[in-house]
């Protein structure tokens, strides 16, 4: 049955085709059914194809579809051609299983909305892409999908498009992610040149008989390809498009940060980790990259208002925790932690969602509280999910990230699993934050302000329950199954202590009992404090990003739009009206002489004349 | 009868098609119109027919080279002219799109057209018969002759049937277009005149024949100041960067069907000849001057892509968007790599495709709503049913989004240049970061964003949908199979690269060249 | 004849060719001066004529032909563009309603 393996794509695919050319005339009956059939088949198939694939496990552990020949010029010969092995069977069943459920609930979510099947129609291209991206066999067909999800982020991000902010975020997210992409680009122009094939299995295989340990070449692909993933996981130095992509609908911010998108960025290290291997000053970036950003944007996140940016610099924050473990060499502790990740995230993000559909659109979470009763489903999503997202048991966060800084610490890279422990802390912080804020307390936001917020309503409907309780039970479940995963190179052996094993837990406990006075019982002390002097400075450091997006906004947005605008009326064209404009004179100085009197005529012919018999003469 | 019959058929009907049309109007004004079409159905039919029963793998240079048609008539014998033509894999390619986008501009045409429509009509198809016959002429006196014929028609189509705007009348598009092409006209034929008095004092033989041309010995300045002569006409025409100010004025103010040909196909007659001239002819002289050439191409890709960010013209910021692009084209013949040529073969097509329906889009959206500026519109999404994902599809592609032939090319000629010369590659590929900024302001200034007003538009309608759908599947054909294009032109692609790889080996080629 | 041919032997070339220089002058400066197209039309006369005096005095001098055939020559254009002027100059008459030349000036680039 692994010969269907085309199908898993090629469902999606068809449903973006179906409802791209219904032109919206589909009810919203009709649009649901093939938006949401086309994942939930594309989810049997898969399930279908890995249940051949662990039962009849392929020679060599993996399985190559060849589709055809994508293009053919001297030396470079790429297929369009899909792999099935360890790595993209569990990306594959990630991918297809929380997509399917986020679209599900987004039937739920987005009804009544105008583009209803525009909606679901790039739901399904995204996942098309997102597939294309995990199953090819090629790094260009990777490219390609690379590129139709940073596409779809696009469309996605800016759904609501009257609104010209969420089209500005969307704009970002493509671009800043382009950047990588162009990086990504150059590191595949550099391999073929230098190795002449895109396969990734070649690649992996003629890397290190061309290639030293440590070479110059190995290294610039290297960053280059970690560059090309920092754009589409947000990491450090091209994290800022991710907070603002907040701007799409909340099943899109879902499907962005759990099951594509962010995620690619880490399956692309972990696919090519030969190539890592071969540089290890590549792959110590890595770690750096990740280190930076977990704990950056777990200080983000602990100031913001907005429930939906928490989640957001908290996603930066885990994918963190993944390049950790991809530059430490814990090639299965990332790819442990990208699932389970893609577990709790999805599940916290449908919650945000059918939280702030309750609320009426609020997202503010200063103008919730108290909810508890009111939403138990929710609640509940909040709390499995935000125990997987601190890490404490039996939420699957706490067994991937447990087996990210046991291989950190065992590697040697001591400070890395400092950071990494202290991140664990700061998570467990502003997750214990969030949902204390919206959940406990007396609710604060009754009166409507701005057109939101007003009494809570409780969510009804099987498209909102069904995915919300299916993510609850694989966050719960996600530890023990992924233990059992293993498909890359070995982690890193040594020794861990007993005691500092223990110790992430233990921090994350500690951060969430504090945070029951700091948030619940004495907010205004918390309120106090953050509100004037050196609290408040930090406060707003913390609450825009650490000034990131001012950086790039001085660094590259005004100095494009000076060149642009400067250049509007083409200084060259300039230059040309000018040669112009000298001809045009030159003109007029002639025309002045034509005065059109015979008269005159005659007169400069015969003082022309006589002018030469002068010169004749005289010479 | 011969086979060869097809190429001279290939430029007769389209001159006769457009006596047709002329005559024409007097009998019906409708019946122009359907005449262009079933002339260049025709031009496409025999096009098509050449492709499926043709076989390509022949090399058209070096001494046993050969031509997949050959036809050669007589002309000035004195001077050793004839009407040669033949057809190769890159010709046939570029015959074919003529007689497709042949079939689009007069489809776009169709109502746009009001005044003197037979006289349009036979502009078009003489513009037609001119483009085709610059790819098919391998002769250089009919070559330069095909040249100037295609110039005086799209002169007409732009002084007659034009756009005024605001403070710029149309004839100074008209001139401005003429004069540039003219001048630089005049470079190629002195150039092609002095090679053609070198070969005589050589072998003491009058020719303009191509193959004969070919290996003409002359000095290194004497071969540098030729190639420079075709590279001034081609590097006007393509347009590249200190001298594409033609082109923005001349989109600007053409109507739809002369932006299209002009963008589809005229901008591809100076690719295909710096390809066929300059780095076939002058493989040495072409090598030297490689860097300057790739460099210039570099300005345009990113000069082009701040200008056309910054237009408040939609037709301005396709136009500018096209320079962006010929810079591409520009750095990949120069490169002169297989791939990189290979690259340059669809980047043409697929440009030629997708820049010929952004330029319909704009023209539909001017006869819907008498506008090009894009500060009157906004929020088009809704208010023009149909319209604007066909229009974002086709900014995706001028993007570069996998899937769409541009993708391929501009990722083949990026790749190709990569192997000569790495900075030019790394500096070029910024122009994929700066394309996304000008397809997505042309979204958002003209699709996204609030609606200032009620006003609704007609949606597409059946000849607009045709249209379409048409240039769509032909882009994503380029994009997802382009092997039937590659194959096609691989063996004159790499007849070429290996003739310029030749020149390239006497020239360390690091960005600089030395000798 | 003889004595004739002696009196023209007898002027020097010098005072021959001041009067033709003089005539010629006195017509230019017609030409300039009066705006009357007839004016005009008798000053260029003046002026062919001296023209053709120069030519005379010279062959005289040179004791050649060729100055005197000249001569019949320019006589025969004079014939000629005087029938076609006057003719010009009755359709302009018409036109103008009068025969100023600046209100004929048509030629201002």
């Amino acid at each position: 049955m692994l010969d269907l393996l085309f199908l898993v794509f090629l469902f999606p695919l068809a449903g973006f085709f179906i409802l791209a050319m219904s032109g919206g005339r589909f009810s919203e009956r009709t649009a649901s059914i093939i938006g949401v059939g086309a994942p939930l088949l594309a989810v049997i198939v898969t399930i279908l194809v890995g249940y051949s694939f662990f039962t009849t496990i392929p020679t060599g552990g993996a399985y190559t579809q060849f589709l055809w020949n994508w293009i053919d010029v001297p030396g470079f010969h790429p297929d369009f051609a899909l792999r099935l092995d360890g790595l993209s069977m569990t990306m594959i069943s990630v991918v297809t299983g929380v997509s399917f459920l986020i679209i599900l609930f987004s039937v739920w979510y987005m009804h009544g909305e105008e583009g209803f099947s525009r909606f679901f129609a790039y739901m399904n291209l995204f996942v098309t892409s997102m597939l294309f991206l995990v199953l090819a066999n090629n790094l260009l067909f990777t490219y390609f999908g690379w590129e139709g999800v940073g596409l779809c982020s696009y469309l996605l991000i800016g759904f609501l498009y009257k609104d010209p902010a969420n089209c500005a975020a969307a704009r970002k997210a493509f671009l800043v992610t382009r950047i990588g992409d162009v990086a990504f680009a150059i590191a595949m122009w550099l391999i073929v040149r230098e190795l002449g094939t895109l396969n990734i299995q070649e690649i992996m295989r003629l890397a290190p008989e061309h290639w030293a340990v440590g070479s110059g070449i190995a290294t610039a692909v290297a960053l280059l390809l970690l560059l090309g993933a920092c754009g589409k996981s947000a990491q450090f130095p091209l994290q800022t498009w991710l907070p603002d992509a907040m701007a799409g609908p909340t099943p899109v911010s879902a499907l962005l940060h759990a099951a594509t998108m962010v995620t690619a960025g880490v399956y692309l290290i972990a696919r090519t980790n030969g190539l890592f291997l071969l540089a290890p000053l590549g792959q110590e970036a890595v770690g750096v990259v990740g280190t930076i950003t977990l704990v950056v944007a777990g200080f983000c996140a602990l100031s913001q208002t907005d429930v939906k940016r928490v989640l957001a610099y908290s996603t930066m924050s885990q994918i963190g925790y993944m390049f950790l473990a991809l530059g430490v060499g814990a090639w299965s502790g990332a790819i442990f932690h990208l699932m389970s990740h893609a577990f709790f995230k999805a599940l916290l993000f449908l919650s945000s969602g059918s939280l702030i559909l309750a609320c009426h659109h609020e997202q503010n979470m200063f103008r919730m509280g108290g909810l508890w009763k009111k939403l138990p489903v929710t609640f509940a999503g909040f709390v499995i999910g935000g125990l997987g997202l601190a890490a404490i048991p039996p939420g699957d966060g706490y067994f991937s990230k447990d087996l990210i800084m046991a291989d950190a610490f065992k590697s040697g890279h001591y400070v890395m699993w400092g950071f990494a422990v202290f991140g664990a802390f700061l998570t467990a912080v502003y997750t214990a934050r969030m949902i204390f804020l919206t959940f406990f307390g007396e609710y604060r936001g009754s009166e409507p302000h701005h057109g939101h917020g007003g009494p809570a309503t409780t969510p009804r409907g099987w498209t909102h329950h069904v995915p919300l309780v299916a993510l609850m039970i694989a966050t719960l479940l996600g530890g023990w199954f992924g233990m059992h995963i293993s498909m890359l190179p070995a982690s890193p052996a040594g020794e861990q202590p007993e005691i500092l094993e223990k110790l992430p837990l233990i921090l994350a406990v500690i951060g969430v009992i504090i945070c029951w006075p700091l948030f619940v019982t004495h907010r205004e002390f918390t309120a106090r404090f953050t509100r004037r002097g050196l609290g408040n400075q930090i406060r707003l450091v913390w609450f825009h990003a650490m000034g990131f997006d001012w950086l790039w906004d001085h660094v590259l947005v005004k100095p494009w739009y000076l060149i642009a605008g400067f250049g509007r009326r083409d200084f060259i064209d300039q230059i040309d009206r000018a040669i112009e404009r000298v001809f045009l004179g030159w003109n007029k100085v002639f025309t002045w002489s034509e005065t059109g009197h015979l008269r005159w005529y005659a007169a400069s012919v015969g003082v022309g004349a006589v002018l030469i018999l002068a010169a004749i003469i005289y010479s | 009868m011969d086979p060869a019959w097809i190429l001279g058929a290939l430029i007769i009907i389209p001159l006769v098609g457009g006596l047709a049309c002329w005559g024409s109007e007097y009998v019906n004004p409708h019946l122009p119109r359907w005449i262009g079409l079933t002339t260049m159905t025709i031009v496409l039919a025999l096009g098509l027919y050449l492709w499926f029963t043709g076989d390509f793998s022949f090399t058209i240079l070096g001494p046993d080279h050969r031509w997949g048609l050959e036809l050669d008539v007589p002309w000035i014998p004195r001077f050793g002219i004839s009407f040669h033509l033949g057809l190769d894999g890159l010709s046939l390619l570029l015959t074919v799109l003529s007689g497709f986008i042949g079939i689009v501009s007069v489809a776009c045409s169709w109502s746009e057209m009001h005044r003197k429509v037979g006289f349009y009509y036979m502009n078009l198809m003489w513009n037609f018969a001119g483009i085709i016959g610059v790819f098919l002429a391998i002769d250089l006196f009919l070559f330069f002759f095909f040249w100037e014929l295609m110039l005086v028609p799209m002169f007409f189509l732009i002084a007659l049937w034009g756009h005024d705007e605001p403070g710029q009348a149309r004839t100074y598009a008209a001139m401005k277009f003429f004069i540039y092409t003219q001048a630089s006209g005049l470079l190629m034929f002195v150039a092609i005149l002095a090679l053609v008095f070198i070969h005589h004092r050589a072998t003491g033989v009058f020719t303009f024949d191509y193959n004969k041309l070919l290996g003409t010995p002359m000095s290194a300045t004497a071969a540098m100041l030729i190639m420079l002569g075709f590279f001034g006409a081609f590097m006007v025409k393509l347009p590249t960067m200190p001298f594409h100010v033609w082109l923005p004025d001349a989109h600007g103010q053409a109507p739809t069907a002369g932006s299209v040909i002009l963008a589809g196909l005229m901008l591809k007659t100076a690719a295909y000849g710096l390809i066929r001239f300059c780095v076939s002819m002058f493989p040495e002289a072409a090598a030297h001057f490689a860097p300057i050439a790739m460099w210039l191409g570099v300005a345009g890709i990113l000069w082009g892509a701040a200008m056309s960010f910054s237009q408040h013209n939609m037709k301005r910021l396709v136009a500018y968007m096209s320079v962006s692009h010929m810079g591409f084209i520009m750095m990949g013949v120069f490169a002169g790599t297989a791939i990189a040529l290979q690259g340059v073969m669809i980047t043409m097509l697929s440009h030629g495709v997708s820049s010929s329906a952004l330029f319909i889009i704009t023209g539909q959206i001017y006869e819907r709503m008498h506008t090009r500026d894009f500060r009157q519109m906004s929020g088009l999404w809704t208010r023009m049913p149909g319209l604007p994902p066909v229009a974002l599809f086709f900014a995706m592609a001028s993007l570069g989004l996998p899937g769409m032939g541009n993708f391929v090319g501009e990722f083949l000629i990026l790749l190709g240049t990569l192997k000569v010369s790495v900075p030019i590659a790394v500096v070029a590929s910024l122009g994929l970061i700066t394309a996304i900024c000008y397809s997505l302001i042309y979204m958002q200034r003209a699709y996204y964003g609030p609606a200032p007003d009620k006003r609704r538009f007609p949606g597409l309608n059946r000849r607009e949908i045709a249209t379409m759908a048409s240039l769509i599947a032909v882009l994503l054909w380029l994009g997802i199979h382009p092997n039937n294009f590659l194959h096609t032109s691989a063996a004159t692609m790499t007849a070429v690269s290996q003739n310029y790889a030749h020149a390239q080996e006497g020239t360390t080629f690091n960005g600089v060249a030395s000798r | 004849m003889n004595s004739a041919e002696a009196l023209i032997g007898t002027i020097p070339l010098s005072q021959g060719l001041m009067v033709a220089g003089i005539l010629f002058a006195l017509g230019l400066a017609g030409i300039l001066i009066r705006r009357n197209l007839i004016y005009t039309l008798m000053c260029i006369e003046i002026m062919m004529n001296s023209a053709g005096l120069a030519f005379v005095v010279g062959a005289s001098r040179w004791q050649q032909p060729d100055g005197q055939v000249m001569y019949l020559m320019i006589l025969a254009l004079a014939a000629a563009e005087t029938s076609i002027a006057l003719a010009l100059v009755l359709q302009l008459y018409r036109r103008f309603r009068g025969l100023d030349i600046d209100a004929a000036s048509r030629m201002k680039g």
